[in-house]
């Protein structure tokens, strides 16, 4: 599903990803944890193709083709989806307005007929329900005066209604109440699926509990320093970073 | 990656104005410049009454001693107002009778410019009103508004056929010496609507006028007078359009409207004149008097504008609110690109008691686009109880743009409430990923926080001229984020 080969990216002058090779096969969930600092978020935003950052070498397949020359818009109706660490507001547009522009993108691109008002209402109420979410959170602006929560839900609920290939959720477990976190991990455990490869990058080993990865990697310095399966989470969490290091 | 972008956009930025086809049909004028001569001529051409000439001299005699103003945030070389023309009509023109007499070849402009003018069209609910350069080609669905005695014709009709009340009210709202583009359009304004709405009618459909500037050099002046009589309700569309020329041209419409007891005027511009080309060459000044009286008691105004094209936009359309609670509202959506320049906002001039007014401005910028809201509400000493709330928000794209208010607030009366409300914004990087991500171009992306920005506006519309606006906004920001 989605292959990186010796990727280094710069930004403002500086090398963020050094030499970065990660493979997620088709159906697992793979989780990326490492200190502050260590370059998650960058390969967040990379894939997602966010403008900004300057890619040195190496490249990035999904599904067999070389993605670096295509758009956000383009990974996106491909099938790419990244719920943000911090999901943006845009004041004035209307919350639902979006997630349907959003989706009726995808089926465009699908060659698909675009969603009928109903079905949609339908689609997304169920959704909202999944996710304990209030029904007037969709005729808000998008992420406008949401709590710290209720955006991330709002990306997790754009998740489930966008059913994308590849996920990618950069920290969604910070900043979110036990109950929350419960409820939007059954939300993605639900999603598993062989056609469809996860990307979790977390702090905590609490988040881990609930998702169950099929690979965990340790990052540090903009490279994986460490793969292994879902008990190295445990051992991060007794030996921290720096005992791994030093291992 | 960078280079198919940059493609994209020179393509996108290549989009021509669409309204900008030249229509090919001879034309009468009066000739350039501007004498008394000329405005005899124009009198005598439209057959009006001996006291329509003498106001006309009257204001020419008074524009003589007036000088363009330049008070307003926008700027142009002087214009030489004896390098236009100040009559232009098809030649052929007679008032036509039936849609049958109108040349062809006007149909098929406003066909091309989707005005409905034809029958069939007309059944859709719109009455409208045609005016081509100078002259008005054609008012539909007369006869079934006569019947419930509403006037809607021409002013020049109007001028022939109900000169009593052309005389009982034009100038009462914007008097020829109001001002320097006022005093000139009441010199030699050319044609333009008038509506009268008997009293205690509600005109059950919109009405309608479509302006269009087609000969070169040429300067459109019409005049527009409404009037709705006691407890009668109007509401009046107003789209304008003019083909691409390298000239600007110039453009001075006065519009009054005057409310009585319990009447409601509802007045929606969405003007789309030719705004000039990528480097500014070209492109319509659009300096407009628009006002409105609300002369009777709890009689109510209501401007709603979309203002995308033109050069220059000079524009205040007000609200006098002189019967006692009466209710002024001024809805605006400016758009400036390029190197368009906007000076717009209105004003409010409280003088009954309890009157109210809104006002809810949204200026959006991009390229080198310049927006001023320029707005005086004002509340005179007997004015109890009034009450003004005003919101301008702006809205920027990209770095090189501005947008500027100049709000000017005069109270003199302690028992009324001011308020004001103003923001501005800009559409972030950030915002702009974050809807790429969701598989939204970066047009789509524009369009659809423009769209959140205006909807407040857009919903003041009538529902066929807002889904109009919505797309206009979107066709006017193709490209923009260059």
């Amino acid at each position: 599903m989605l292959t990186i080969r010796n990727l280094t990216v710069k930004m403002n002058e500086q090398i963020i990803l050094h030499d970065f090779s990660l493979t997620i096969p088709e159906g697992e969930i793979h989780a990326l944890m490492g200190p502050n600092g260590s370059g998650k978020s960058t390969l967040a935003y990379v894939l997602a193709g966010k403008p900004e950052y300057e890619i040195i070498d190496g490249n990035i397949l999904f599904n067999g083709n070389d993605i670096l020359s295509l758009t956000p818009e383009e990974r996106s109706v491909r099938g790419i989806f990244l719920a943000l660490q911090y999901p943006t507001e845009i004041p004035g547009v209307g919350n639902s307005y979006f997630i349907k522009a959003a989706l009726n993108a995808k089926l465009k691109h699908e060659g698909k007929q675009e969603i009928d008002s109903f079905e949609f209402l339908n689609l997304i109420k169920s959704h909202l329900k999944e996710l304990n979410m209030a029904e007037s959170l969709l005729h808000r602006s998008i992420n406008d005066g949401f709590s710290g929560g209720e955006k991330k839900c709002n990306e997790i609920l754009q998740l489930l209604m966008l059913k994308p290939r590849l996920a990618i959720l950069d920290e969604t477990d910070s900043g979110l109440d036990i109950d929350t976190l419960k409820t939007v991990s059954t939300a993605v455990n639900r999603l598993k699926d062989p056609q469809r490869s996860i990307l979790v990058i977390t702090h905590y080993q609490r988040l881990l509990n609930y998702i169950e990865p099929d690979v965990i990697h340790i990052m540090i310095d903009g490279k994986i320093v460490l793969s292994g399966d879902k008990t190295l989470g445990a051992t991060l969490e007794s030996k921290g970073y720096a005992g791994i290091i030093e291992n | 990656m960078e280079k198919s972008n940059q493609s994209e956009l020179n393509s996108l930025l290549e989009k021509k104005y669409t309204a900008g086809f030249e229509t090919n049909i001879p034309s009468v004028s009066v000739g350039l410049g501007l004498t008394e001569d000329i405005i005899r001529a124009i009198s005598e051409k439209k057959q009006e009454p001996a006291f329509l000439l003498e106001w006309r001299l009257k204001a020419f005699r008074h524009w003589l001693t007036m000088k363009e103003p330049h008070w307003a945030n926008i700027h142009y070389p002087p214009l030489n107002y004896q390098s236009y023309s100040y009559f232009s009509a098809p030649e052929d023109h007679i008032v036509p009778k039936s849609l049958d007499e109108i040349n062809p070849e006007l149909l098929k402009t406003y066909r091309k410019l989707g005005i409905p003018l034809e029958e069939q069209k007309v059944l859709a609910g719109v009455a409208v009103d045609a005016v081509f350069d100078s002259v008005s080609v054609a008012t539909t669905f007369k006869e079934k508004l006569a019947e419930l005695g509403i006037i809607f014709c021409s002013f020049s009709e109007a001028a022939q056929k109900h000169p009593e009340l052309i005389q009982k009210y034009l100038g009462t709202v914007v008097p020829y010496h109001d001002n320097f583009f006022a005093c000139l359009n009441a010199a030699v304004f050319t044609d333009g609507s008038f509506c009268y709405i008997p009293k205690g009618v509600k005109c059950p459909m919109e009405l309608s006028t479509y302006f269009r500037i087609n000969a070169a050099n040429t300067g459109q002046f019409e005049r527009t007078l409404i009037i709705a009589e006691d407890e009668s309700y109007v509401s009046y569309l107003e789209g304008c359009t003019a083909p691409i020329r390298d000239k600007n041209q110039l453009h001075a419409a006065v519009v009054e409207l005057i409310a009585l007891d319990k009447a409601e005027i509802k007045y929606a511009t969405v003007q789309n004149w030719y705004p000039g080309d990528e480097n500014g060459q070209g492109g319509i000044y659009n300096f407009v008097t628009k006002r409105g009286l609300c002369k009777g008691k709890k009689s109510k105004i209501s401007w709603t504008q979309v203002e995308m094209g033109a050069a220059i936009t000079w524009k205040y359309p007000s609200v006098i609110l002189k019967g006692d609670d009466s209710v002024g509202e001024f809805y605006s959506i400016a758009l400036t690109k390029s190197h368009q320049q906007a000076d717009t906002g209105t004003k409010m001039i409280h003088i009954g008691k309890n009157t109210k007014s809104t006002i809810l401005s949204k200026a959006i910028s991009a390229g080198l686009g310049q927006n001023s809201y320029r707005g005086l509400v004002q509340v005179f000493p007997h004015a109890d109880n009034s009450r003004n709330y005003t919101q301008c928000d702006s809205l920027l794209i990209g770095s090189l743009c501005g947008a500027h208010t100049f709000p000017i607030i005069e109270v003199s009366n302690p028992s009324s409430i001011v308020e004001h409300e103003a923001s501005t914004s800009k559409i972030s990087d950030e915002q702009l990923f974050y809807c790429r991500s969701r598989g939204l171009n970066e047009e789509e992306a524009i369009a659809l926080i423009v769209n959140g920005f205006c909807k407040t506006i857009l919903q003041k519309l009538p529902f066929e001229f807002a889904v109009e606006a919505k797309r206009l906004l979107e066709v006017s920001l193709e490209g923009c984020i260059a």
